[in-house]
């Protein structure tokens, strides 16, 4: 039986000008340079394609432990991020470099399939040597109002974790308000998430400044009433050095500097780690490079 | 470091570090500010009669910006009779040219917004990012929308034939020096009217750079003039021979002009001064009810004034949004007025400076608990950190009177009937806030709200289409949209 939903409230109109506000946040000079360091340090560099191979996440792997050999200060990655059958690969293409593999389960993206199977699918991707497990919510209990069973899903996968860390994505896009978004935020927390992530990035859209905020605002108010500690993933559409710059404006002006930290704010990406090793590089030789300055991977 | 960076070292980089925002002022190299200027009268800017000119100053440095001619009632009389000599031709172009030229204005401010905006935060203290996203933008903005009334005035005013007021004069403030004058100069040349404009003390600069803006538009002399002065050249410009006043200032100085205007038919449009009620439901999103507060009191200092300084809270949520409106408080950037990250700004001027103190202290000995915001403020300039009053009582002074500076007073309410009593509780009635998810509430509370304008789920927005104005001792007359033609027209 589930129980009559109390939605929060969340006002768009104010929730997107706020984030306009935020946008205008000027960051030049010494805080540019720091800020890009700063969110190459959070990425979980991300392959998740059908047509992922060994070579190709070795080379990602390779990328993310040392995105830049030209600039040696440029910190690794915190991640690599897989499916399930290239855990293994990740893991032993990182081994002792500090660097995190994480991997996609529970029926990624969709959900869409038996509890069972995706209890199944995290066990077998932690045996195998993820640190680190990004599950979807079940938006088919969800969007019908069985918050109990999105809870409980969560628990569960949480248990088969073990040790691992457990990313909840919640995938804004198919929820349909802020008040949903902010709602399911809660749910994941309550259910036990180390972190809330906002999208699988197979959605028609990911995260949004809008959307970042809220559910920051779900976090420092769950932090505030429980003390547990919960991080923040932004996924998906954080595709340019700004857009990931004001990631780290909204996390700084809503949860304060503690969460500017690769143990509480990561961001799921892959072509935005190119475009910040440009802009990295423009402000130290003064000009603009080119997009194969990089390798791809 | 090599690059080949060991693991151990690669993880020493991760470690949390702080972040702050660098410096990022906005450029004045391209403002060219000349030492002096004159006064703006019949198109071009000549000496006062008495030769009296006075510095204005950057309220955030105290250095002297340029020198200013004062106007006597010499040049007053000068102004006015230029405006008499131009207006008939003016309002007898067809209305279609007298609009271009009001479009014209609007392009040329469009064109110098950089240099204006810089100059406007120069001179008057607020943050460049208010100065260049709002100021300048919404001045550009009203003379757009009334250079297309200009052919259109029978349909703005449906009750009959219209003809200008003829010679208009417009008092403004020094919170939104040229916004203020794009309010007033606008609908009044859009009708067909002449005017004499005089900028604020403390703030005359970007009304000087209009006249230049006016000269290159090649508005026929004697159609616009300006003249900076004190209160003298104010009450002078009120006595002289002039069809309409306009003033947008303090209730004290309103009543004066009404009272120096009595048994005339001088037209006469007040907009003063106010202590609105932003109110907070318990069933409101309240994250951003917080935003909406913060960007009703710190917006330009809390020199606004609609500026939403009675925070009345239901008493359910009074704490919680107390605690979050503090902890929001926390990431105002407060300084250098010119830096792009700067959200509140210096206080305009050293008499500003001491109303608010002044009122402050009175709110502390009065028995409410305050919060000064902890902020590093410059040593020289006019600075206030944001300030929050709590255990307010509607009747101390900070509950009642208009601070006019960064200053919160909060108060709580029981039922919605108690939040329309106690909002209406004022002898000003210019602005309100209404935060609540429910639309029917909303749309109950608003009409019961004696106050000319009322905000759903925002404060201080602002849009040409929309009238402005106040009841009660907050003035009449309205400004923008439609209804500001009215006060620039009569009865053909």
């Amino acid at each position: 039986m589930t129980r009559t939903r109390a939605l929060p409230h969340v006002d768009r109109v104010g929730v997107e000008e706020r984030v306009a506000r935020l946008a205008k946040r000027s960051i030049k000079t010494d805080a540019k340079r720091q800020g890009i360091r700063m969110a190459i340090s959070m990425l979980d560099l991300t392959t998740l394609e059908g047509n992922d191979t060994p070579g190709k996440v070795r080379q990602l792997a390779a990328k993310a432990v040392c995105p830049s050999p030209e600039y040696p200060e440029v910190p690794s990655c915190a991640a690599v991020c897989v499916y399930p059958a290239m855990v293994g690969v990740a893991a032993e293409a990182v081994a002792g470099t500090g660097v995190k593999v994480a991997s996609v389960t529970s029926g990624f993206p969709a959900g869409q399939t038996p509890l069972e199977a995706k209890l199944e699918e995290t066990r077998r991707a932690v045996a195998d040597g993820a640190d680190e497990i990004d599950m979807v919510i079940s938006r088919e209990a969800f969007l019908a109002g069985d918050d109990a069973r999105v809870v409980d899903e969560i628990e569960q996968i949480k248990d088969a974790c073990g040790d691992a860390h457990l990313k909840v994505i919640v995938e804004t896009a198919e929820l349909g308000s802020y008040d949903h978004i902010r709602h399911a935020s809660m749910l994941a927390m309550t259910a036990g998430a180390d972190f809330i992530k906002t999208s699988t990035g197979k959605a028609r859209q990911g995260a949004t400044p809008g959307v970042i905020l809220v559910m920051l605002e779900a976090i420092r108010d769950y932090v505030d009433r429980t003390g547990r500690v919960v991080g923040m993933k932004p996924a998906g559409g954080v595709s340019t050095s700004k857009a990931a710059l004001n990631v780290l404006v909204l996390v700084k002006e809503t949860l304060g500097d503690e969460w500017l930290t690769p143990d509480r704010l990561r961001i799921g990406a892959s072509s935005v780690l190119n475009d910040l090793l440009l802009q990295y590089a423009k402000t130290a030789t003064g000009r603009y490079g080119r997009s194969e300055d990089f390798s791809k991977e | 470091m090599s690059a080949t960076a060991s693991p151990d070292e690669r993880q020493e980089q991760r470690s949390p570090l702080r972040w702050d925002y660098a410096p990022a002022p906005e450029s004045a190299d391209h403002v060219r500010l000349r030492d002096s200027y004159g006064l703006f009268i019949g198109g071009e800017f000549v000496e006062p009669a008495d030769g009296t000119y006075a510095p204005t100053i950057n309220p955030a440095t105290e250095e002297p910006l340029a020198e200013v001619a004062q106007a006597g009632p010499v040049d007053v009389e000068r102004a006015v009779a230029a405006a008499r000599a131009a207006q008939p031709r003016w309002a007898a172009l067809p209305p279609l040219e007298r609009g271009k030229y009001v479009f014209r204005i609007a392009r040329l401010i469009q064109e110098r917004a950089r240099e204006l905006a810089v100059v406007e935060t120069m001179d008057g203290g607020k943050p460049i990012k208010e100065s260049r996203d709002v100021d300048i933008p919404l001045a550009a903005a009203h003379f757009f929308y009334y250079a297309g009334w200009a052919d259109k005035l029978r349909y703005g005013v449906p009750d009959g034939p219209v003809e200008p007021m003829g010679v208009v004069g417009q008092i403004v403030p020094w919170n939104f020096p040229l916004l203020m004058a794009a309010w007033k100069l606008a609908p009044a040349l859009a009708c067909g009217n002449t005017a004499v404009l005089k900028p604020a003390e403390t703030t005359p600069l970007t009304a000087l750079l209009l006249a230049e803006i006016l000269q290159e538009a090649e508005l026929p002399e004697g159609v616009v003039s300006i003249l900076p002065g004190d209160g003298a050249t104010g009450a002078a410009l009120v006595r002289a021979d002039v069809d309409k006043v306009a003033f947008t200032g303090s209730t004290a100085v309103g009543r004066e002009i009404q009272a120096a205007l009595a048994g005339t038919d001088t037209g006469l449009t007040l907009e003063l001064g106010g202590k609105s009620a932003n109110i907070v439901f318990e069933d409101a999103a309240l994250d951003q009810a917080v935003e909406g507060i913060v960007q009703g009191i710190f917006f330009n200092q809390g020199h606004v004034c609609c500026a939403g300084s009675r925070l009345l809270v239901q008493e359910s949520v009074h704490d919680e949004v107390v605690s979050r409106l503090w902890r929001r408080m926390q990431s105002l950037r407060v300084g250098d007025p010119l830096d792009k990250n700067t959200d509140v700004g210096a206080i305009n001027s050293a008499a500003q400076l001491a109303r608010i103190t002044e009122l402050v202290d009175a709110g502390t000995e009065e028995g409410a608990e305050i919060r000064r915001l902890a902020c590093d403020l410059p040593d020289r300039g006019y600075w206030f950190a944001p300030t929050v009053f709590t255990e307010v009582a509607p009747a101390h002074r900070i509950a009642v009177e208009e601070i006019f500076g960064p200053v919160l007073s909060v108060m709580t309410f029981r039922t919605q009937a108690e939040a329309i009593e106690k909002a209406n509780n004022s002898r000003y009635g210019l602005a309100a806030g209404i935060w609540t998810d429910k639309g029917s509430k909303a749309f109950e509370v608003a009409s019961a709200l004696q106050a000319g304008v009322v905000w759903q789920n925002t404060y201080n927005h602002f849009d040409p289409t929309a009238a402005f104005g106040g009841f009660k001792e907050s003035g009449f007359g309205r400004e923008g949209g439609p209804s500001g033609l009215r006060p620039y027209l009569r009865q053909a």
